[in-house]
């Protein structure tokens, strides 16, 4: 019966191509159709493998249909939905296309079960993504994007190249788990890795994500990563090193946030230290680690997409989105301020919000495996984040200094999205139970004992009162109009002082060993044309003193035939004939 | 004109804000011996582990975030030069 039905991924990209052909109610209607008859076929599709297509002689396979694909398949077109309500009221029909052709290749990534429609997907998902950037048609954001793509386009050509290692090693297209073994599995995992902006592939998401439109960046935030995220999942699971990397991830970004002036940018910082909690899960790779790793990218999509649809609300109602510009806005943003406080408090893991229920299992996968050091890393850093995305996102924009803007709470639609995923955050967070029932093992895991209540509302709020005591003091680092360097350093300072000490010295270099190349061959043509002038010159003299020539004849002719050959007016066809009529000769006489 | 929420312009809310903060603080002190303890490491026998950490993970988190700054900081116009 569901083999009728077309995959999500083509439904989506199909249907984004008449979107523009579609004016007003008609177009909302439309668009938000997509994602309800997407997440229809996804809740009747039978497990196993659907929707293959044969190419070429490979198999294509559209559907590989299982626990944990279906889990990301849900949440990737509920949060479709929630984007392209928030976005609703865009008048650009060029966000609208490349948003929903971005949302369906991600899920074609999602249900992909061979590497060809595996990277069909990913390039179209890396393109249209850009144009989300681009969307802002800023010079900031034309730059951006040009950055994006490059390093997206790098990393699908690592992908591309293990891909095809990988084939030529194993003879099918098809994959599943593929563990970091030779060549061909290193490059995939860095192609994915990118995707997933694992530290120290990571600067292109704070450069290129708050560079978005109000309503392009939710997309953004939910899409590339998450899913290179289940690719990780899914082919590298236990690979030790995804531990150090998730681990690494989780603290040093928190830094970053902290200092930023940026409220999209601090939010992507969180991002990458919120990605670094689902990487350690799936380094650890056993069940209640996976299973953790995905129940946090599921609510971690939600909370994400929340938070950036209340700072991109700020941006649309006030134009800015500083913490120096901004401060205050609960007065007249009074809903938008109360949903930035729930997703807040969701990514903080507040127990009765979505955070607690899946961070947890995270971490206390590392208690199981006695992973100490890294147990006290994700603790500093669940404090961190209360402090810089719970705390300081809704506490400068919100509150803090009043700057004196009244701006008020966006349209219907905008508020409706926040609000829906707002109660998604709270519904999780107090009832578990149909998230877990989701996942790809079976939980036995009870995440509301009274020691981890108690334990994780101890860290944060006296993590809070380390706030408060420093806002008090003053001691607290005061927000500064300022950008903070990071690894995209290396390919926007010093590829260009790289490129200019290229230009001084390897240019100079080459500039002098022309100049010694064309003196020699200068010389070297001299000699030899003198050579063979004088060689005709010998032979001709030879033939015209048989042939009886003597004196002012001779010079005449002498002097014609020099300077024929010499000033290069001597016939070339005379020559091509002459060497022409000398291999007839050999060949006649052999 | 919509009417605005001034409900942090007046000092006193503030203040019971932040003695509601307070007392919130001393209630979980107190929770810890209440509960049925299963920690997950030797050191988090010791009572209020968690708030501590908590505590001194931040002071040290903004510490180090203002030495960071020292190094990473720039002006906004930097990569424009």
């Amino acid at each position: 019966m569901t083999g009728d039905l077309l995959p999500p991924a083509l439904i989506f990209i199909a249907a984004a191509l008449l979107v523009p052909f579609l004016r007003g109610k008609t177009q909302a209607g439309y668009m938000l159709l997509i994602p309800v008859v997407s997440l229809l076929i996804i809740m009747n599709v039978p497990t196993g493998r659907i929707w293959t297509f044969d190419f070429w002689g490979y198999t294509l396979i559209m559907g590989r249909i299982d626990k944990l694909s279906l889990v990301f398949g849900y949440i990737f077109t509920i949060m479709a939905f929630l984007g392209i309500l928030f976005a609703l009221k865009v008048k650009d029909n060029l966000q609208h296309v490349s948003a929903i052709v971005y949302a369906g290749a991600t899920l074609g990534v999602v249900f992909a079960g061979d590497f060809l429609t595996l990277y069909l997907f990913w390039e179209i998902m890396a393109v249209s993504s850009t144009f989300l950037i681009l969307a802002s048609r800023t010079d900031a954001a034309r730059q951006a994007g040009f950055r994006y793509i490059l390093v997206h386009l790098i990393g699908g050509l690592f992908l591309l190249a293990g891909i095809v290692l990988y084939i030529q090693e194993t003879g099918t297209t098809a994959f599943d788990y593929i563990g970091l073994s030779g060549t061909a599995s290193w490059l995939i995992f860095i192609g994915i890795a990118l995707n997933a902006a694992a530290i120290p592939l990571h600067a292109w998401l704070p450069d290129a994500y708050p560079m978005g439109t109000p309503t392009s960046t939710v997309f953004l935030s939910a899409f590339t990563t998450k899913s290179a995220v289940y690719l990780l999942i899914r082919t590298f699971p236990g690979t030790e090193l995804l531990i150090w990397i998730g681990a690494f991830m989780v603290f040093v970004p928190i830094f970053y946030a902290v200092l930023e002036n940026d409220i999209r940018r601090v939010l992507a910082y969180s991002l990458l230290n919120q990605i670094g909690f689902m990487l350690v899960g799936t380094g650890i790779g056993s069940q209640l680690a996976l299973n953790g790793a995905v129940a946090h990218a599921f609510c971690h999509i939600l909370y994400k997409g929340l938070l950036f649809m209340a700072a991109g609300s700020v941006l649309q109602m006030t134009g800015k989105i500083k913490c120096t510009e901004i401060g205050g806005l609960y007065k007249t943003m009074p809903l938008t301020c109360l949903f930035c406080i729930v997703g807040a408090a969701s990514i903080s893991a507040f127990p009765l919000f979505s955070g607690f229920v899946s961070k947890s299992m995270v971490v206390t996968a590392t208690v199981n495996e006695n992973l100490v050091l890294v147990y006290l890393v994700l603790q500093f850093a669940s404090a961190g984040v209360f402090h810089h995305a719970g705390i300081k996102v809704p506490f400068f924009t919100f509150f803090g200094h009043d700057s004196g803007i009244r701006a008020k709470d966006p349209s219907w639609n905008m508020v409706l999205a926040m609000g829906l995923a707002a109660f998604a955050c709270i519904f999780i967070g107090v009832f578990p139970q149909p998230l877990y029932n989701l996942l790809p093992f079976t939980v036995d895991y009870i995440p509301y004992t009274g020691a981890h209540v108690v334990g994780q509302l101890q860290l944060l709020m006296f993590g809070a009162l380390a706030f408060a005591l420093l806002i008090l003091s003053g001691y607290y680092p005061p927000e500064i109009k300022s950008i903070n360097l990071d690894v995209d350093w290396t390919y926007r300072k010093l590829g260009t002082a790289v490129y200019g000490f290229m230009d001084r010295t390897l240019n100079a270099v080459n500039r002098n060993v022309e100049h010694v190349l064309m003196t020699v061959v200068k010389g070297g043509s001299g000699f030899f044309r003198q050579i063979t002038v004088h060689l005709v010159l010998f032979v001709s003299i030879n033939l015209w003193l048989l042939q009886g020539y003597r004196d002012k004849h001779l010079a005449l002719k002498k002097q014609r035939l020099y300077d024929d050959v010499v000033q290069g007016t001597f016939p070339v066809g005379i020559g091509a004939a002459v060497a022409v009529s000398f291999v007839v000769l050999i060949y006649v006489l052999t | 004109m919509k009417k605005e929420l001034t409900l942090f312009d007046k000092p006193k809310n503030v203040k019971i804000l932040l003695i509601c903060f307070y007392c919130s603080l001393g209630v979980l002190l107190i929770a810890e011996f209440f509960i049925h303890p299963h920690p997950a490491f030797y050191f988090e026998q010791i009572k209020g582990f968690s708030a501590v950490y908590g505590f001194f993970s931040c002071v040290l988190l903004i510490f180090l975030a203002k030495l960071l700054r020292l190094i990473v900081m720039k002006k906004e116009d930097y990569y424009d030069r």
